[in-house]
């Protein structure tokens, strides 16, 4: 969707403010929401990266905009455990389970968490798909406009790149984010020169690589 | 369960639920600052903030319906906050700077290099090293979120999280780089790196001249997370190098 989580080449955000020695969580709520949201996960339920991304994406844009990083965090949690069935809207506007609601057993006990934060859950997937492109081929981003999720940024449509890697076969996110399916395929890193993506001021040294799937790209 | 939302949901629906229930979830204080002044004494309570509030409420029902384990949450944000962070990466730079065969590996399969030092883990599946060098110089940004990472550099700083660095490491890499204190020559060639899949990215410093006598543990004390991002380069210690 062209949302404003979409920022790549907007103007007018300011400066980057770098902050020293910076802690991991601000707050505790912050660590206590992040840690929720994993805890949540973990358990068996209709979840996955894509589909997490897009809660976000689809924040009020002013919303999105005004929150910080955790307390969009805060408001997907909201939504994604009604959305997953694990409690109801008035429960968490009560703050209290349901009278008589049905008691779970949690999936995350804290010493599964050392196994948890290690292991690997890699959308790679390891099977036979055709290559659409291969690396040196010139391509073009295709100018298309979803209304869902997608990884395709806004400054890279329509424009001409060169496959620089083939990645191997990841799942689709535009697909998986609304869980239509993983509809795996060839995942290739494409370069972007500077001039091409920001026109003649810009460095003629310059590039930026994006990670790009087989249906976001169309032969030259 | 007595969910009402389980099955597909139709688009414009779904975004009015939630439009409304995000609103709801945290509306401070920019509602509030549309009011008028008897809601004065309301804005100066908020302290604790009320996102604060509603996390921590969140927490208590999902403990008291036995979704969740207090002690497994509490697990998981010390991962986070004492083990997965960028000493994990600084360590694979160091091996690489001192092991010309773990550099090698690095470079082919990072990440294979980077378990065989331990760190595995989520947002760290599929990993790329990106070396830089004097005539090239990587730097990594996820314009769309806030990919990074996890198991070498651990939770990203806010910056790179921010709409300004999300904005701007594409457009001006080379302006965001001067405001890090990195003035590159005209005839570096800068290579931006948008996280916009699940393959992460990790920066391979250059070696800072000088260092040849360091142990493996002093060039990873030397190592840090904006450099491995590559925002900045690894500098020198200021005395010239320990042995």
């Amino acid at each position: 969707m062209n949302g404003v989580h979409d920022m790549g080449g907007m103007h007018g955000m300011g400066p980057v403010v770098h902050e020293k020695d910076e802690p991991v969580f601000h707050a505790e709520w912050e660590g206590r929401i992040y840690a929720l949201t994993r805890a949540v996960r973990a358990g068996a339920g209709r979840w996955n990266i894509d589909a997490g991304r897009f809660e976000i994406e689809r924040l009020p844009p002013a919303e999105y905009l005004r929150m910080s990083y955790y307390e969009r965090w805060a408001a997907r949690l909201a939504i994604q455990v009604v959305q997953m069935g694990l409690v109801t809207q008035a429960e968490i506007d009560s703050g209290a389970p349901a009278p008589g609601s049905a008691k779970a057993t949690p999936q995350l006990r804290a010493a599964m968490v050392p196994a948890m934060v290690e292991r690997r859950v890699s959308t790679r997937r390891e099977i036979r798909v055709r290559a659409t492109f291969k690396s040196g081929q010139r391509v073009r981003a295709r100018n298309i406009h979803p209304s869902g999720h997608t990884r395709l940024p806004r400054y890279a449509r329509g424009k001409h790149g060169t496959v620089a890697a083939d990645r191997g076969v990841f799942v689709f996110p535009d697909t998986n984010a609304e869980f239509l399916g993983e509809k795996p395929q060839h995942l290739y890193s494409v370069r972007f020169t500077a001039r091409e993506l920001w026109g003649e001021r810009a460095s003629p040294r310059d590039s930026v690589y994006l990670d790009l799937w087989d249906d976001y790209l169309e032969r030259v | 369960m007595d969910n009402a939302k389980k099955g597909p949901v139709g688009r414009r629906g779904f975004l009015k639920d939630a439009a409304v229930t995000a609103a709801a979830f945290v509306a401070e204080p920019s509602t509030a600052h549309g009011h008028t002044h008897h809601d004065h004494d309301h804005q100066h309570q908020a302290v604790p903030s009320d996102v604060a509030l509603r996390v921590k409420a969140l927490e208590s029902l999902l403990v008291e319906k036995g979704l969740v384990d207090r002690a497994a949450l509490d697990a998981v944000v010390d991962s986070y906050e004492t083990k997965i962070g960028p000493r994990n990466g600084a360590r694979v730079v160091a091996r690489a700077w001192v092991d010309p065969a773990y550099k090698k590996r690095l470079l082919a399969d990072p990440t294979a290099a980077i378990a065989e030092l331990g760190y595995t883990g989520g947002q760290g599946e599929d990993m790329v090293v990106l070396e830089n060098s004097p005539k090239i110089h990587n730097l990594v940004v996820c314009t769309l979120c806030s990919c990074y990472p996890w198991p070498v550099l651990g939770l990203p700083p806010v910056w790179y999280k921010s709409a300004p660095y999300r904005s701007r490491a594409v457009i001006d890499p080379r302006g965001v780089l001067r405001e890090f204190g990195l003035d590159l020559p005209e005839e570096v060639e800068v290579r931006v790196w948008d996280s916009t899949a699940e393959v992460r990215y990790l920066v391979l410093p250059e070696r800072p001249a000088g260092t040849d006598r360091l142990s493996e543990e002093a060039l990873a004390a030397l190592v840090t997370r904006d450099s491995m991002i590559g925002v900045t380069k690894v500098s020198a210690p200021q005395s010239g190098g320990r042995a």
